[in-house]
């Protein structure tokens, strides 16, 4: 009878942590982990240590306490009488708008120099070569001084505007001033049946969405086209301008005036935010413009020569063949441009423009000497907005790229 | 393994902040040979390079008074130029042994901000500055207008208050550096730029046509002006506290640049002896050398000299002494007594 006997179990010795193959990875990254935390600690205790030895605590209570400077961009309301907080958000909201306004341009830039870097007019073609060398060579706080400069410099100030013979007149029939201090142009004043206005108005899109869908699906069943453009156009204008005209011009606009030091009335678009804004549009444009190039030039030419062989005119070729295969390699690094475009408008101080970065970060710091708080938020700001950007655009990411089946 | 490790780690962490700040300042700045002084980006009178690239100006005299003080020789100084939101933060981190930078004195900065104001060096009051095309001749005239401002100053809140208190309203127009204000200034982007008295008159030095522009009479605020140092090291506040007063007492005490070297042999009026070291170990209590107000004052001058030279009315900045007089003629200038 023969008894099976079991391998020899060694027992475990330490040695093995170093010499055996199966536990050397797990030493390793228990060894690193342990170094990483040892930094932390380093850094969190130095932290501590040198905040006691200065006198200072941790504390955030500066945010509810008076703010007492004032802010010339505000969207929300806001005194000097408000806190440091609503500061912040005052702040918060002005980079917002910087972004938001500058990642449309930018896309609208990009999307046009890169389409017409590829044109076959040779001179088209070297001019937006130009357009994406100059500014993408250039950085872009030297773009951002030098937008402002042109425009504190070379524009006429509002007492220029002033008397008889003024040195400087309104532009587009009196209706916009460009002054050193920035653009004021008309703003609507809502009067009574504004609401019904503005449903007439969504109405009209709507019906524009379902004429469209109609007009596709017809053109699939029968290959008929229907004149979708002149359908639309007509939808969108003339049922709100006979509306407009019934309820008795409910908006108007308002236009600047020159009074006292400044304009009043209209919207003030402060030079500052110009300049921040077309900038960081024209410099993150030219980063798009190659990523659109690219993403073209990866689509492979058969594709092209096939559209065209099937009949279809280049424009159409673009929006409906090469374009929407290119967005697969478009929108990945276009979220990249969309996160720098928005991280590189803290330079807005430069200009003197109110964003977080200069409100939260800048003027509130310095007034409280909060410096390790504020930069802490400022860093959590943005590190939420870049992810809620990134999260966004990866949504429409999956919704473009390639489908498998 | 991992706890030794571990608690090895941590040991070598805190024996490494342990180990920070253990010389006291004034052995750190003797040791390095050279003072690390916060100054102006460039306001002309008080601190702003001239055309060699020496640092000149009434709050750079004051910079090289101390290295005088503390290490003998008035140009072993590095001047480090700060903005006006930048120069809390370099000062609280070190960067710099002192900010020496129109600095307004105010209880916050003092208190909550844990820095040592060395006494005051300019009474100061904040103004406005206008073209004189604009025809303005008060402050309250001012409705409706855009200024120009120094962000993270103290000039910024006084700002607020003056044209809240008085129902006014304004457009401010945020601005990093004095040269930054005086372009946009010029270029017409504001109507009106407000800062201290002092620096609107030095500003309006440096324009091609000053009589153009005129600062209205209106002060606004009280603004102290002195040198700034960190908590933690009285005896560093107590040097530039006393380099201070050293030099306005000097100016009361009729001792100059001129002088000082032959009064510094002894005399009959025993506070110049006490202060000059012919008399008494002043300078020693100070961990200084006994003539060290001899190097300061033979080297920059006494108050007087230093504002002269660099703002008074001889200059091109063309401020008269009025607050900044000394308090036997008329102002607020009063040394505590060296004794």
């Amino acid at each position: 009878m023969a008894t099976l006997s079991d391998p020899p179990s060694e027992g475990f010795r330490l040695s093995q942590l170093l010499y055996d193959t199966r536990y050397r990875s797990m030493t390793i990254q228990v060894i690193a982990f342990m170094l990483i935390m040892a930094g932390l600690i380093w850094l969190a205790n130095n932290t501590v240590q040198n905040l006691a030895a200065l006198g200072k605590d941790f504390d955030f209570g500066f945010l509810t306490t008076r703010a007492g400077y004032d802010i010339n961009q505000r969207l929300i309301e806001y005194s000097n009488d408000s806190t440091h907080g609503r500061a912040a958000l005052v702040g918060i909201l002005n980079t917002l708008l910087v972004a938001f306004v500058g990642c449309i341009l930018a896309t609208i830039f990009g999307l046009f120099a890169g389409v017409l870097r590829l044109s076959n007019n040779w001179i088209v073609s070297r001019l937006m070569g130009v357009y994406v060398e100059m500014f993408r060579n250039i950085p872009t706080l030297v773009w951002i001084l030098i937008v402002f400069a042109i425009m504190t410099e070379a524009m006429p100030a509002p007492r220029d505007f002033r008397g008889e013979d003024a040195e400087a007149m309104m532009s587009l029939f009196g209706t916009v001033a460009i002054t050193n201090r920035g653009v004021y142009i008309p703003s609507p004043v809502v009067g009574d049946g504004a609401l019904i206005l503005g449903l007439v108005f969504l109405a009209s899109i709507i019906g524009i969405v379902f004429f469209r869908r109609f007009a596709k699906a017809r053109q699939e069943a029968t290959g008929e086209q229907l004149p979708v453009l002149w359908v639309s156009l007509g939808l969108l204008i003339v049922p709100s301008l006979v509306f407009y005209l019934i309820l008795g011009r409910p908006i108007t606009l308002q236009y600047p005036e020159l009074t006292g030091f400044n304009f009043t009335g209209g919207v003030h678009l402060r030079n500052s935010f110009i300049a921040l804004t077309l900038a960081l549009a024209l410099y993150t444009g030219a980063f798009i413009a190659e990523n659109v190039r690219g993403g073209i030039l990866a689509i492979s030419k058969g594709q092209t020569e096939a559209a065209f062989s099937l009949g279809l005119q280049p424009g159409r070729t673009m929006q409906l063949v090469i374009l929407p295969q290119a967005l697969r390699v478009i929108i990945p690094p276009l979220i990249s441009q969309y996160l720098n475009l928005t991280k590189n408008s803290s330079l807005a101080l430069a200009v003197g423009y109110m964003d977080v970065r200069s409100t939260l970060g800048g003027i509130t710091i310095n007034q409280t000497g909060r410096e390790l708080e504020g930069m802490l938020l400022l860093g959590l700001f943005y590190l939420i907005t870049s992810l809620i950007i990134s999260a966004a655009m990866n949504v429409y990411n999956n919704s473009v790229k390639l489908k498998e089946r | 393994m991992k706890k030794s490790v571990f608690f090895g780690t941590l040991a070598v962490a805190a024996m490494a902040s342990g180990a920070v700040s253990a010389q006291s300042m004034l052995e750190q700045v003797q040791a390095r040979g050279e003072l690390l002084c916060g100054s102006n980006t460039g306001l002309v009178g008080f601190g702003a390079p001239d055309a060699n690239g020496e640092w000149q100006g009434f709050d750079v005299a004051m910079c090289r008074a101390v290295a005088a003080a503390v290490l003998g020789d008035p140009n072993a100084v590095e001047f480090i130029p700060l903005t006006t939101t930048t120069r809390f933060t370099a000062l609280a981190s070190g960067e710099v042994d002192v900010l020496i930078r129109n600095t307004t004195w105010t209880f916050s900065r003092d208190v909550d901000l844990a820095f040592e104001f060395g006494g005051i060096n300019y009474y100061d009051g904040q103004g406005f500055m206008v073209p004189r095309e604009l025809g303005v001749s008060s402050a309250m005239e001012l409705d409706g207008a855009t200024v120009c401002i120094q962000t993270g100053t103290t000039t910024e809140l006084n700002l607020a208050d003056f044209f809240s208190s008085n129902n006014m309203s304004y457009e401010p127009v945020p601005i990093e550096t004095n040269a930054e204000a005086q372009q946009q200034y010029l270029a017409g982007a504001c109507d009106v730029y407000t800062t201290d008295t002092s620096g609107l008159a030095a500003t309006r030095a440096s324009f091609e046509d000053p009589g153009a522009h005129v600062i209205l009479p209106e002060v606004v605020s009280k603004e102290p002006l002195g040198p700034v140092v960190r908590h933690g090291d009285n005896q560093w506040g107590d040097i530039v506290r006393w380099t201070l007063n050293g030099l306005i007492s000097a100016e009361e005490l009729g001792i100059t640049s001129a002088n000082v070297a032959e009064l510094a042999a002894g005399t009959d009026v025993p506070e110049i002896n006490r202060m000059l070291g012919s008399e008494g170990e002043l300078g020693a209590m100070l961990g200084l050398e006994n003539d060290w107000l001899v190097t300061v004052i033979s080297s920059v001058g006494n108050y007087g000299e230093i504002f002269a030279q660099n703002i008074g009315e001889d200059t091109p900045v063309g401020l008269a002494r009025g607050l900044n007089a000394q308090w036997t003629d008329g102002g607020l200038l009063y040394s505590p007594p060296f004794r």
